[in-house]
């Protein structure tokens, strides 16, 4: 018996606009109006104002450690813009504020997250998403289980779950692209590939050309697109969509970016960083190439520039009014929501917290109740 | 005698260990280049190169089964996890695996490793960056578990660790990572495992502690009138538990009060009022207090310090416990 092949496999790359602003027509034809980029490009202005006062904020002892989402809005606000708000659902990791923003998140949630404060994360029933998570990889096996639940009920839904690069090293991302795919429910896989997992590079993270290939050994599609590109981002994310709508399946979309801040306020990426790189990729930063395209339709200009400069000033102080004017949460909360009914022992202990040691039962101790000390 | 903090002990402590051991291999997320989200593997590449100081793909489970290979092969790994939080994936290849490879190849293969995991709430941290989970892993027979809360204690106990033949988890607790500093000897030293320390010797009361703690203990007996003599014991290793060091004291107080970060049910506190009972039943003249987390998720850094055991929590339970 001769030998053959029996896979042969290519991945596309998909780029609709350059990082010059310049973009291809005819791939460009049916993904997003001038109108839409206008929009969306604002969007981008606002969250980017956010994260960088975000990060001030941390700097001045006003919020805790925060993950910078600079430079990776093309490929939030593409991908958010793509899924049908109120329809379909979100299941991000914690670098796609702005997709999740679109789809009617509170900004100042975000904010709350990060200022150590568990409301942040809890969702009103009218926003379709899940809170930030921490644990690397985890989520995606969420977004097909919540896919899976779509698919039984037979509803016309999709999910779009995010993760990094580094988050396709988990055994999570492989259980959940498995299960994605041989149930073939309505999932998109969406890697923002930003370069760098805290200190590892793409390249030290995997031995795979390319993100997107995992795809293929689940027998998904795989895709990759420039992800400081909208267009492409969109038209990506949309015909996924479409596909699963149709009971067509999960695709895996790899969207390359770049991390363009530290990982987090915690991090210092000079340690590990080539600056040239950095700068490199500062010119590909999405908010360069978005206005250039604008501005080349006469849909952009820097008195509208200015405008919406100072639109974000204020749609973000007032954010961080809201964030920072929420009273600290009751310790009571710290119990409140273990368990849909607090259990008896867990009662008393809420309920003697600031009086008791969470020591000896009251009717063992020795001290009268006027040694009770109060904090 | 040069003063170290925890971070630049155990940093120390890898370096000579390599040196000395060529078998021991560093491994984990942002080890190498980076020196580790903490610093404490800082410098470590650029000395002893990249095969032995290794970044790793972004995977727990993958960190500590490899780990797992690389022992079973004569190497002696000393893989990181990046936070106590993050041992959730790794917990299949601790427990299934590393923990019990002696046990059911009856000594055919042992686990040589010491996985280093940063613990314990105070520092503001985010989600799963503040837990406590020592007592999970005291419950899992087969792993050594640590905690020191010194310079000098760390460096002796890791290199104890990293020497020893079966698999321990080396519980750093980050909130003391640069909280002070202390003489630290240059040379070898060891800190034998499951020897826990009178940090202060006294006859009225035993506090048993381990971890940062320690220092909530330490201020709680500033707080406490002079004439109470406390006998503050640092458990150092949870597992195997020294307690002769807890029977003797509280054989010679009656009275022991355990603190901790983690939550109060099947915590450590019950594990130690327990052997107290069954060893110093007629010397007790009071119940043994716990001081501990409350049984809920560990909060967010907002309420995180209402949860920790601070000093006003352990100073009623002294007087509670003295009073009775």
């Amino acid at each position: 018996m001769p030998k053959k092949t029996v896979y042969k496999a290519t991945i596309e790359h998909i780029q609709i606009l350059d990082e010059d602003g310049k973009l291809d027509a005819s791939l460009a034809k049916n993904t997003l109006t001038d109108e839409e980029v206008a929009f969306l490009f604002e969007q981008m202005v606002i969250w980017r104002h956010l994260d960088e006062v975000a990060f001030k904020l941390q700097r001045s002892g006003r919020m805790g450690t925060y993950p910078q989402n600079k430079g990776q809005e093309a490929a939030a606000l593409g991908s958010g813009f793509a899924a049908k708000k109120g329809t379909d659902f979100l299941v991000p990791c914690y670098r796609e504020n702005a997709a999740l923003f679109l789809h009617g998140l509170a900004p100042h949630m975000i904010l709350l997250h990060w200022m150590g404060d568990e409301r942040g994360n809890q969702i009103p029933d009218n926003v379709n998403c899940t809170p930030i998570s921490i644990p690397i990889g985890t989520q995606m096996l969420h977004a097909t289980g919540i896919a899976w639940a779509y698919k039984i009920r037979k509803e016309p839904r999709c999910v779009v779950t995010y993760f990094g690069d580094g988050a396709t090293s988990e055994g999570d991302f492989h259980e959940a692209m498995n299960f994605a795919s041989t149930l073939e429910v309505p999932c998109v896989f969406f890697c923002q590939n930003n370069q760098w997992a805290i200190s590892v590079p793409r390249e030290v993270q995997m031995a795979s050309e390319t993100v997107a290939q995992k795809a293929l050994a689940y027998g998904m599609p795989g895709v990759q697109v420039d992800g400081n590109d909208m267009f492409a981002v969109f038209k990506a994310t949309r015909d996924a969509l479409d596909r699963a709508r149709k009971g067509g399946g999960p695709t895996f979309i790899e969207a390359v970016t770049y991390r363009l801040a530290d990982h987090t306020t915690a991090d210092d990426a000079k340690r590990y960083r080539d600056v040239k790189e950095v700068e490199a990729w500062t010119k590909k930063d999405p908010i360069i190439r978005h206005r250039k395209f604008l501005e080349s339709k006469g849909l952009w200009s820097d008195k509208k520039h200015a405008e919406v400069e100072a639109k974000a000033k204020k749609i973000v102080d007032e954010i961080i009014k809201t964030a920072e004017g929420i009273e600290k949460p009751s310790p009571a909360d710290i119990f409140n929501f273990t368990f849909a009914e607090i259990p008896e022992q867990l009662r008393i202990q809420r309920d003697t917290m600031r009086t008791n040691s969470l020591g000896q039962d009251p009717s063992q101790t020795g001290l009268k109740p006027e040694h009770a000390h109060t904090r | 005698m040069p003063e170290l903090n925890l971070v630049q002990a155990i940093n120390q402590a890898l370096a000579q260990e390599m040196e000395r051991d060529e078998r021991v291999v560093v491994l984990g997320e942002d080890v190498g280049l980076n020196g580790g989200v903490f610093r404490v593997t800082e410098g470590l590449q650029a000395k002893f190169g990249r095969e032995r100081v290794v970044d790793t793909p972004l995977a727990e489970s993958g960190i500590i089964g490899t780990s797992i290979g690389l022992a079973m092969a004569g190497m002696r790994p000393v893989p990181e996890i990046q936070f106590e939080g993050f041992l959730g994936p790794a917990y299949d290849q601790l427990v299934n695996h590393a923990a019990r490879f002696r046990t059911r190849t009856r000594g055919a293969i042992t686990i040589p490793m010491t996985v280093r995991v940063p613990v314990g709430g105070g520092i503001h941290a985010p989600e799963l960056h503040s837990d406590s989970p020592e007592a999970i892993y005291s419950h899992s027979p087969g792993l050594k578990v640590l905690m020191p809360s010194t310079p000098y204690d760390a460096k002796g106990m890791l290199l104890a660790a990293i020497r020893d033949p079966d698999p321990c988890i080396f519980f750093e607790p980050k909130r003391v990572y640069r909280s002070f500093k202390e003489e630290v000897p240059e040379g070898d030293y060891e800190v034998p495992i499951g020897q826990a320390k009178v940090v202060s010797e006294g006859d009225d009361i035993t506090v048993v502690t381990w971890g940062a703690t320690v220092f909530q203990c330490l201020a709680a007996m500033d707080e406490l009138p002079d004439d109470v003599s406390v006998e503050l014991i640092d458990l150092r290793t949870i597992y195997p538990m020294d307690t002769d060091t807890i029977t003797e004291s509280v054989r010679k107080t009656g009275r022991c009060v355990v603190v901790h970060e983690a939550p109060r049910t099947a915590g450590m506190g019950a594990e130690i009022a327990t052997v107290i009972q069954e060893a110093c039943f007629l010397h007790l003249e009071a119940p043994v207090q716990r001081v501990t987390g409350f049984d809920t998720v560990m909060p967010y850094y907002k309420l995180e310090l209402e949860y920790l055991p601070e000093s006003p929590r352990i100073v009623q339970a002294v007087r509670e416990c003295l009073a009775y």
